[in-house]
């Protein structure tokens, strides 16, 4: 039976990876993901873990460290957030190409400058295209949830990639809530033992890592590494499914809120969705017909998935909390407008920026953002596609 | 969510009101209620304003927002009267409560207005009278616990006496303290 508890989502993904019991930790602090490698430096230094960790110096090293123990077979992951993620560009791009199913709890934080603590996702959004899996959580239930799963995703035969599990900064690694923690040895039997593609200390079998990849290969690698991405959707609900049977918890690419019949409705990532669903709520009470798509996975980005679920909502806003600079709206927006485009779905809309650096999310700020797609319903006239939320002019 | 009671303290950094919201947050939890207990947080230093906030319910939370129209307010500092809008959002069938010596009719002149119910306690005196130093957190969050009526007395201080056990395992010497500045607190605060 699960095991009821309160801890904030930082403790949740601590007690996640104390009880996965992982081979290498290789971390550097940096606020707010700071308390992870903490309070699990301490279940290494209590014997509740035969981890190594490895203190390093900075987060280029960390990410180098994962890269090289993974490579040589060790199950690996690390912790950072915002200039720590950054600082680790080159490396996440070389796990990723080098097919290493490393573990990396990203805490969101808004990236430099101007210089900030708060939450927001500019950093892990930055990282979209590196080639790791993404996986968001709405509080810390969620994120442990997602952490436990992550390594049958990412250490799949038909997948082998990093796996970055994503948490909005404070609002959840430092929320304290109820949670359901499974046992130890449930986790530790759904995980399983890693069992490598291969590695470098094998010495029977020769194995290279990350060399040189001329003209006449690098594109088929890449190939690889995209179709990788793309089994990784059927691994993602397979996983899911599974997880179902030992927790009782149902997950998906996203979660559907009252979107059956909605003729409006948000898409949104993490702890606002939450914020959201009671919004909805009210405005349901009111009969107005609102619904909200949470998106759980955004890669592999799940367009067709996406594009059936909204197929019947005339309006929709896409709320981004982090803004790409396209002066065309955020990340989220273009993705969730390509997949509407290629499957002939047209919902008039629009995509929003909101959440930036911690600005607070409250139920009346998304209240409003139903009310401007009630006003294009209405007026039939989408005004400003591009638009900010809750900012003073 | 109207079924929701909202708290939000008011402190200085170092004071410990984080740490008070925490350990309300754990206390309502061992009470079979959904919670949340967490921090406004910006760069903080010694001294200076913070915030924080707990959410206590019979159902999941799901918002995650700062709390604004609060169903009471906790002020740790009463400094912080003179340069921080405590009542600000604070609902009139709710109630404040204020660390000080004064009484609530001499303190309510310096609260905006507030026509609700007003709860002091001097968490000074108490403290250094059960701890011999000056720490607000535990007759703080007992005067909360007995103003916002979230626990029996009896279960509450069965309920912190293991939590302290917990906590202060590697300095068992000031559990009988804090149980005293608990007890205190409910017999004192007006």
């Amino acid at each position: 039976m699960g095991i009821r508890e309160r801890l904030s989502g930082n403790e949740a993904v601590a007690n996640a990876m104390r009880q996965i019991n992982p081979d290498v930790m290789a971390a550097f602090p940096i606020t707010p993901s700071t308390e992870i490698p903490q309070y699990f430096s301490t279940y290494v230094a209590n014997g509740k873990v035969d981890t190594v960790f490895v203190p390093v110096e900075s987060e280029h090293s960390a990410m180098s460290a994962c890269v090289g123990s993974e490579a040589a077979g060790a199950r690996t992951l690390t912790a950072t957030s915002s200039c720590g993620l950054a600082l680790m560009w080159e490396e996440l791009y070389i796990a990723a190409s080098c097919r290493l199913p490393i573990a990396l709890a990203c805490v969101n934080r808004a990236l430099s400058g101007p210089i900030n603590i708060n939450c927001d996702h500019s950093d892990s959004m930055g990282a979209r295209d590196s080639g790791w899996i993404q996986i968001y959580a709405e509080n810390n239930q969620e994120v442990y949830d997602n952490f436990v799963q992550a390594y049958r995703i990412a250490e799949h035969k038909d997948v082998r990639l990093p796996i970055m599990i994503c948490q909005d900064g404070f609002i959840t690694s430092h929320g304290v809530e109820n949670i359901e923690l499974l046992e130890d040895d449930v986790v530790k039997n759904f995980v399983g033992e890693y069992e490598p593609y291969g590695y470098l200390l094998d010495d029977e079998k020769g194995y290279a890592v990350g060399p040189y990849d001329n003209p006449v290969h690098y594109m088929e690698h890449k190939k690889q590494q995209t179709e990788a991405m793309k089994n990784a959707k059927k691994v993602i609900l397979d996983v899911a499914k599974e997880f179902k049977g030992i927790s009782g918890r149902e997950y998906g690419l996203f979660e559907e809120y009252k979107l059956d019949d909605a003729d409006m409705a948000i898409v949104i990532i993490g702890s606002a969705a939450g914020t959201s669903k009671d919004a909805v709520d009210e405005l349901r009470a009111e009969g107005k017909k609102v619904g909200l798509l949470k998106l759980r996975v955004f890669r592999p980005f799940p367009a067709e998935e996406i594009a059936e679920a909204l197929k019947n909502v005339k309006a929709l806003a896409i709320m981004d909390r982090t803004d790409s600079y396209s002066s065309q709206g955020g990340p989220l927006g273009a993705e969730v407008r390509g997949a509407l485009f290629s499957a002939g779905v047209a919902p008039k809309t629009v995509n929003y920026v909101y959440g930036l650096g911690g600005r607070d999310v409250k139920v009346e700020n998304i209240k409003e953002v139903y009310a401007a797609l009630e006003e294009i319903l209405a007026t039939g006239c989408v005004g400003e596609k591009f638009r900010y939320l809750s900012v003073r002019e | 969510m109207s079924n929701v009671l909202e708290i939000r303290w008011h402190g200085r950094g170092g004071q410990g009101a984080k740490t008070a919201s925490l350990l309300l947050a754990d206390v309502a939890f061992n009470t079979g209620k959904y919670v949340q207990g967490f921090p406004e947080y910006g760069p903080e230093r010694m001294g200076a304003p913070i915030t924080a906030y707990n959410r206590i319910s019979d159902t999941p939370i799901r918002v995650h927002s700062n709390i604004y129209d609060p169903q009471y307010v906790v002020v740790v500092d009463e400094t912080l009267l003179e340069s921080v809008d405590v009542t600000k959002g604070l609902k009139k069938d709710g109630a404040i409560v204020i660390n000080t010596a004064k009484t609530p009719d001499e303190i309510r002149p310096l609260l905006n207005g507030y026509e609700g119910r007003v709860a002091t306690i001097d968490a000074r005196k108490i403290s250094i009278e059960a701890l011999g130093k000056y720490f607000p957190n535990s007759p703080m969050l007992a005067a909360i616990v007995k103003v916002a009526n979230i626990m029996d007395e009896d279960a509450f201080l069965e309920e912190m006496r293991g939590s302290y056990k917990h906590k202060f395992a590697s300095k068992p010497e000031v559990i009988e303290g804090n149980m005293k500045a608990l007890e205190l607190a409910l017999q004192e605060v007006r």
